[in-house]
């Protein structure tokens, strides 16, 4: 008889195990722990025991989870991704790749070329919980997401890079209407995209690939989509039947070598009595010290009510008010006085059309006769569909909507925290109008849905997880950073044996934590104003407003209604109508709603639209980045808008002539990304001076990021960064014979600071290029380190650098081309500059409000800025860029070292904003800008001095527009309500 | 530009009774240096603090995208002023203030608009650095003074290397570190005392190499992990969640690259910005010189420890330089800039194949540095083992430690195959079946 092995493997949501007897599998068992790891594992070993009784037998643990118990109990540990290998190398011996999704984690194993074993790192998200993720935001199970997936039409790009920003792009499609099926290949497709992408970081994946984890196994969509980027046949692409349990299977081939023995008696016992030791400074005093305080929070909290009316005996008129949020919809019907006589709260199911039909039919059986509609609002992400499809009389910005509410409840109200299920939205009030606004993005991203899924993955509804953490002991600290670093900060915990309503509590207080110190940046809670109103269906969570309180040391208002704040706010709003145009009970009841797909043909865009068609023949399109999708005839007004100025002068660049009379020396590819932005007009004269054929890369698109995504060695450096990967790539299938860009340390000095340098990644860029993208060595790839601010040392530079590999060149040559480099290049800035001014004096000759766009020269890309210029122009802005409008202004002295030349360009604008009442400033940072940490508080600064609002858009290569339309019309909103507050 | 004074003095009056509070990024230099200061009349104290509450802090005062060194530096100067163990109209605090690119420049700016924040603009804060940025008249650092540091460093280093070759194998826990710190207070006092003279330092440092193997130890055979990255998680026990005491645990000998290395880097950018840009040009002589001073010096103690025999040396740096200039220019000079390749492969070249590569969380030149130059590190140098750790006022211990522990069983089984090979040329043998994929680049290389 051979020995017994027992491999487990207890990942970050499940555990496994194993039990083997020689090749002989006689026990194996996959299960969900739900946070409970150590039960769940005594429990399956009391499985196993009944297939070995007391006999001893080897075992080892492995996986994320594992790695603490094993710590604690002193068993033999081993990890996870070398488990993988060992089992792999044993039974599929010809194997070329594995491909491993967990729980939390994805890996790759290389076996051909050298053995290499890769993890995802802090800021990759495609992995088993993103995939549960997604299904509780199209309020699917896994199994009917995948199913969804197999019935796909079309793939919507979405950034899986994270759930976060995974979410930014599927919720406006949800709201949009795009098929549920669509989007559920879509999400497979962007986890198969993020794992090769991140982890193969240019290597090919190819030969026999093994697909191992419980994601692959369970889910055929994911495997379709592994298959089918990676173009593998059925020979070639391996989903065993062993997939959930490979890792297991590691670590039991690891217990066989290895040698230590057990009963499972010993191990069952080993596990339960293994000590944790509690970190003291990784847990919170609990949120309430005993039952009294608890009773009096409740009772003060009661207080804050909305009288209600019976729908049964009201007569007259009603106002209706919808929000349509991200995850929720929600309806208000108002009474003349104010009082509620209808309302609804409930997740929308991704499907909000439905659920307002819904609703509205049920709100007119109510009316009867008796009550009428007489005006209507609807407000939130899905504002424009439902008012196109209902005929909603007002389509408001939410940030009215809810300073509406929370006016009506504290007239005096100076502050406004909403956290809703996607979203934070903070305002500051100032002399009864919208002083400051304060959204959160990406990487602040905790908010309700992230509570809710972590309360479904516990096996909870949310509000049994939510009451589980009022009573909570010890609650751990689970810091701020975003859901993701949250999620490992729970695995963590897990480790250290906290409890259920522990991880709850600590979940509550980093919702709020991030809502203070990351969303609003309040150095301390004081900062927050006196009169606070919470609101938002988070709030609701008694949990996260008595965290927000300790925080604040001081009580908040909470209305009853926090959820219903945006409907009632839309309802009250709607007061002021006495006619309402909403679509009659007849005509409810013939409403049919279908959507559709289609491709923009409007422009080289190719914007992917979702087409809504209602029963009366109407349609609302959405996807569009511009308005041409709209099928509309181009605006009758055209406002002038820097970034398409910059675009047309950088696409209609004139070569030089040859100073030698002919083109001679091949073509040289000038990548269109990064610092050659802005140089472009620079090393274009040059090198058609030295009479090269310039080859300059076409602006961005999706399809330029993912033709170089394969080579990117850091996932989370910026898109302008990323994206430069694949512009190289086209320019070496356009053939080129060589490559140009530069190592610039500095950029031109326009003595506007403390220095003139690059940021690291646009000064290095090439070292990275040239040591990642294996295509290029098939090119001359030429990047010297160059000053570009001493003209004469340019050109000997130049000179020095390009004569080895051109024998022909002279000095003489290159001195003439440079010169003419300069004047081509000054005469783009004078160009620019004079063009900004002349913007400015258009606007206002025309009264039109002005938005200063404010980023780096390569933010003109239509790609990197996702045409939120021509979005800001069709708001009705003039749209001027940083660089076209700061010689207005003198340069800066702020807070921090200005050194940098793009950034000081930024300070300057911000300043002229300040001195002009027509002038907002918009500031595009770049996800991953590093930099940017530093100017962004600085232009906030600038700005708020000069009693600006503070606008910050964050981009990466999230592809929708919905967020960034909801961010401006805010700003517009706060705008107008401010100059009205004037009158 | 016109420069207005933005920032407040530490006076000749401040330094009677003012205590200056640093950071402790490097445990034993800064003890050293930390030491020599007090002998010249500052009343000065090493921040040793941990924990989360510094980083809460941090977090409250600084911009939370910031790199993570902020944060904690950040963190752990407010916290001291409100811990009320100083009292803050007498406390002045020490920062290192590079130059550069980077945003670690802006430390100081962003500790100045912290303190602002937190109720403590009135802190003089001294800014510390080469090239004597600002100007603080009770805080002038004389020739002597800056002699004393800089043998500091070597000593720190020295001590650095000799505590991390012995202290796995030691007998009795704690030895080794102990040892060091009783150098640290005697080498400092001596610096005080009786001045200094190269010759003493070597004769002190034969004196240390001597003692140290007198600590009884068991020479077991265990992996050896090289740690290189960003200078503050790199050093910084705080900033890395104890890193090296974690690979200690776990079996393995560290290797950490000195703080010298990082001194003389800084001096190699700026020749390379006079060779390169055409930059301070006039100061190039003198920053020449200076190089050729501390390279020899950094030699000799090399030799010294060659003589000696017990313990691996460093590789001096101009060596170091001159091999990576095959993967990188030089003139590629934020942060930690070509030095952090240029580490990874002395390390690989001088037996150490096992590395982790320490970076704060979207630190933006170790997007180059670090992570994009793994791919013809590892292509060049196929066994060679990296993993590159974030860290993070988020990132958790259990993801780091899970990846590390990755690493080392990597590196336990390349151990044991190396053992299977014969003794000599081992390093040769383990290569050979890989020469293939070794000459694919070399081959693109001579294409281009």
């Amino acid at each position: 008889m051979s020995a017994l092995c027992l491999g487990i493997d207890i990942g970050s949501t499940t555990a496994k195990v194993v039990l083997r007897e020689g090749d002989k599998i006689l026990f194996e068992k996959y299960e969900r722990h739900f946070s409970e790891v150590r039960e769940k594992t005594a429990e399956l070993l009391r499985e196993v025991e009944k297939f070995c009784g007391d006999r001893p037998l080897k075992a080892a643990v492995s996986g994320s989870a594992g790695l603490g118990l094993c710590e604690a109990a002193n068993l033999p540990f081993v990890q996870e991704v070398f488990a993988t290998g060992e089992v792999v190398k044993t039974l599929v011996p010809d194997a070329s790749a594995v491909i491993e999704l967990g729980g939390e984690d994805a890996k790759i194993i290389f076996f051909d070329g050298g053995m290499d074993e890769r993890m995802n790192g802090t800021c990759a998200g495609g992995t088993g919980a993103f995939i549960d993720q997604m299904a509780t935001l199209l309020n699917v199970t896994v199994d009917e997401l995948d199913a969804l997936s197999l019935q796909s039409e079309r793939i919507y790009p979405i950034a899986s890079r994270c759930g976060v920003f995974a979410k930014t792009d599927i919720q406006p499609l949800l709201n949009q209407g795009a098929r549920h099926e669509d989007i559920a290949a879509s999400i497979f497709c962007a986890v198969a995209n993020q794992t090769i992408a991140g982890l193969a970081q240019g290597r090919r994946i190819s030969g026999k690939v093994l697909f191992l984890g419980g994601p692959l196994y369970y889910c055929k969509g994911l495997q379709r989509a592994f298959k089918s980027i990676l173009k593998l046949d059925d020979q070639n692409a391996v989903f065993p039947e062993y997939a959930r349990f490979a890792v297991a299977m590691g670590a039991s081939l690891f217990a066989q070598k290895t040698g230590r023995e057990f009963t499972v008696s010993q191990l069952t016992s080993a596990i339960e009595n293994a000590k944790t030791v509690q970190k003291a400074d990784t847990r919170l005093r609990p949120l309430f010290e005993n039952e009294a305080e608890y009773r009096e929070f409740l009772e003060r909290h009661q207080k804050a009510t909305v009288p209600t009316a019976s729908m049964a005996e009201y007569e007259g008129a009603a106002y209706l008010g919808i929000d349509c949020g991200s995850t929720t919809t929600k309806l208000t019907l108002l009474s003349e006085n104010n009082e509620i006589l209808y309302s609804y709260y409930a997740s929308n199911g991704g499907d909000p059309v439905e659920i307002v039909r819904e609703q509205l039919g049920r709100i007119y059986e109510k009316c009867g006769n008796r009550i009428y509609i007489a005006g209507s609002a609807v407000t939130g992400y899905g504002e424009e569909l439902i008012k196109k499809a209902f005929f909603v009389d007002i389509g408001l910005v939410e940030t009215v909507a809810h300073y509406t509410a929370a006016k009506h409840f504290l007239p005096d109200v100076d502050f406004i925290l909403d956290i809703g299920g996607q979203d934070i939205k903070c305002f500051k009030i100032k002399n009864g109008a919208i002083d400051s606004i304060m959204l959160n993005e990406a990487c602040s991203s905790g908010c309700g849905s992230f509570l809710e899924t972590f309360a479904k993955a516990m096996g909870l509804p949310i509000e049994a997880f939510a009451e589980k953490g009022l009573h909570a002991k010890n609650p751990v600290n689970l810091g701020s950073r975003c859901t993701v670093f949250m999620n490992s900060s729970v695995k963590q915990s897990q480790k250290d044996g906290a409890t259920v309503e522990d991880i709850s509590a600590g979940l509550s207080v980093s919702v709020v934590k991030n809502a203070i110190y990351k969303v609003i940046r309040a150095a301390s809670a004081e900062e927050l104003g006196q009169n606070v109103v919470v609101q938002g269906g988070t709030f609701y969570n008694n949990a996260v407003l008595r965290a927000f309180e300790r925080e604040l040391g001081r009580p908040v208002i909470r209305p009853t209604i926090a959820g219903l704040m945006g409907a009632y706010g839309a309802a009250l709003y709607s007061k002021r109508l006495k006619k309402s145009t909403i679509l009659p009970p007849e005509k409810l009841k013939n409403f049919t709603h279908t959507s559709s797909s289609a491709v923009c043909g409007g422009c080289t865009n190719h914007c992917r639209l979702t087409v809504n068609k209602f029963s009366d023949g109407s349609r609302y399109i959405s996807g569009n980045q511009c308005e041409k999708g709209l099928g509309l005839k181009t605006p009758t007004e055209k406002l002038p808008n820097l970034y398409e100025f910059k675009r047309q002068y950088l696409s209609s660049l004139t070569p030089e002539k040859p100073i030698k009379g002919s083109l001679e020396r091949g073509s040289i590819g000038l990548p269109l990304a990064l610092g050659m932005y802005e140089l472009l007009p620079l090393w274009h004269a040059v090198f058609s001076a030295l009479g090269f054929q310039v080859v300059v890369s076409a602006p961005s698109t999706r399809r330029t990021y993912e033709k170089g995504q394969f080579s990117i060695p850091s996932d989370t450096a910026c898109y302008p960064a990323k994206i430069m990967h694949g512009h190289i790539e086209e320019l070496i299938e356009k053939g080129v014979d060589a490559v140009f860009y530069p190592c610039l340390t500095y950029n031109v000095d326009e003595k506007a600071g403390d220095n003139h340098y690059n940021c690291p990644v646009v000064a290095y860029y090439s070292e990275l290029l040239h040591s990642n993208v294996e295509e290029l060595s098939k090119v001359r790839f030429l990047y010297p380190y160059l000053n570009i601010n001493k003209k004469s040392r340019l050109k000997d530079e130049l000179y020095r650098y390009l004569s080895p590999h051109y024998c022909d060149l002279t000095k003489k040559e290159v001195a003439r081309a440079v010169d003419l480099g300069f004047r081509a290049y000054s005469a783009y800035m004078t160009a620019v500059r004079t063009e900004g001014e002349r913007a400015l004096k258009a606007a206002r000759e025309k009264g039109r409000r002005i938005m200063i766009l404010a980023g780096r020269p390569y933010h003109i890309d239509p790609e990197i800025g996702h045409g939120i210029d021509k979005l800001a122009q069709s708001l009705g802005f003039a749209v001027v860029s940083e660089d076209s409008v700061c010689q207005l202004e003198k340069p800066q002295r702020v807070s921090v070292l200005n050194q940098w030349t793009y950034h000081a360009r930024l300070y300057r604008a911000a300043r002229y904003a300040t001195h002009h009442d027509d002038t907002q400033l918009v500031q595009l940072v770049s996800f991953g800008c590093g930099v940017d940490a530093i100017t962004t508080d600085e232009v906030r600064t600038i700005l708020e001095s000069g009693g600006k609002y503070y606008t910050q858009l964050k981009i990466d290569e999230i592809t929708n527009l919905g967020a960034v339309k909801i961010r401006l019309r805010s700003l517009i909103g706060a705008l107008e309500e401010r100059e009205e507050a004037k009158r | 530009m016109k420069k207005e004074k933005y920032y407040i003095s530490f006076t000749k009056e401040m330094k009677k009774d003012y205590t200056i509070l640093a950071p402790n990024m490097l445990p034993m230099h800064f003890k050293l240096i930390l030491n020599v200061f007090k002998g010249h009349g500052y009343k000065m104290e090493l921040l040793e603090t941990q924990g989360r509450d510094i980083i809460e802090t941090g977090l409250k005062y600084v911009h939370n995208d910031t790199c993570y060194p902020a944060i904690l530096v950040i963190g752990q100067f407010i916290n001291a002023l409100q811990s009320g163990k100083y009292d803050p109209h007498k406390t002045a605090l020490l920062l290192s203030q590079t130059g550069g690119g980077c945003r670690a420049s802006n430390y100081i700016a962003l500790l100045r608009k912290a303190l602002k924040n937190a109720g403590y603009g009135f802190v003089p804060v001294i800014s510390f650095s080469l090239g004597g940025l600002e100007d603080h008249p009770g805080f002038k650092i004389t020739l002597p003074l800056w002699h004393r540091m800089f043998y500091a460093v070597i000593y720190g280093d020295l001590l650095l290397s000799l505590v991390n070759q012995v202290r796995p194998y030691e007998i009795t826990p704690g030895e080794s570190e102990a040892l060091a710190e009783r150098y640290c207070r005697e080498i400092a006092e001596e610096m005080n005392r009786d001045g200094i003279s190269f010759q003493k330092v070597k004769r002190r440092a034969a004196e240390i190499l001597k003692s140290f193997q007198k600590i009884p130890t068991v020479k077991t055979e265990k992996v050896r992990v090289g740690v290189v990255g960003e200078i503050y998680v790199k050093f910084s026990p705080f900033g890395n969640n104890n890193l090296a005491d974690f690979l200690v645990s776990e079996g393995a000998e560290v290797v950490v690259p000195g703080l010298l290395d990082f001194c003389l880097y800084c001096v190699i950018n700026n020749i390379a910005d006079a060779r390169l840009y055409g930059r301070g040009v006039f100061k190039e002589p003198f920053v020449r010189l200076a190089y050729r001073f501390v390279t020899k010096k950094q030699k000799e103690i090399i030799e010294l420890m060659k003589a000696d025999g017990h313990f691996r040396p460093p590789t001096p740096i101009d060596e170091t330089v001159k091999r990576i200039v095959d993967y990188i220019g030089i003139g590629a000079k934020m942060g930690e800039g070509w030095l952090l390749p240029a580490e990874m492969l002395e390390l690989y070249e001088s037996g150490v194949p096992n590395i982790v590569c320490t970076q704060p969380f979207g630190c933006l030149p170790n997007h180059i540095f670090g992570k994009g130059m793994m791919k013809p590190l590892k292509a060049k140098n196929p066994d060679i083992n990296i993993v590159a750790i974030d860290y993070d006022a988020s990132a958790t211990g259990v993801n780091q430690e899970n990846r590390i522990k990755l690493m080392l069983a990597n590196a336990r089984e390349q151990m044991e195959k190396a053992k299977k090979a014969p003794p000599k040329n081992a390093r040769l043998s383990v290569k050979k079946p890989d020469e293939k994929v070794e000459k694919v680049p070399e081959k693109a290389a001579a294409g281009k």
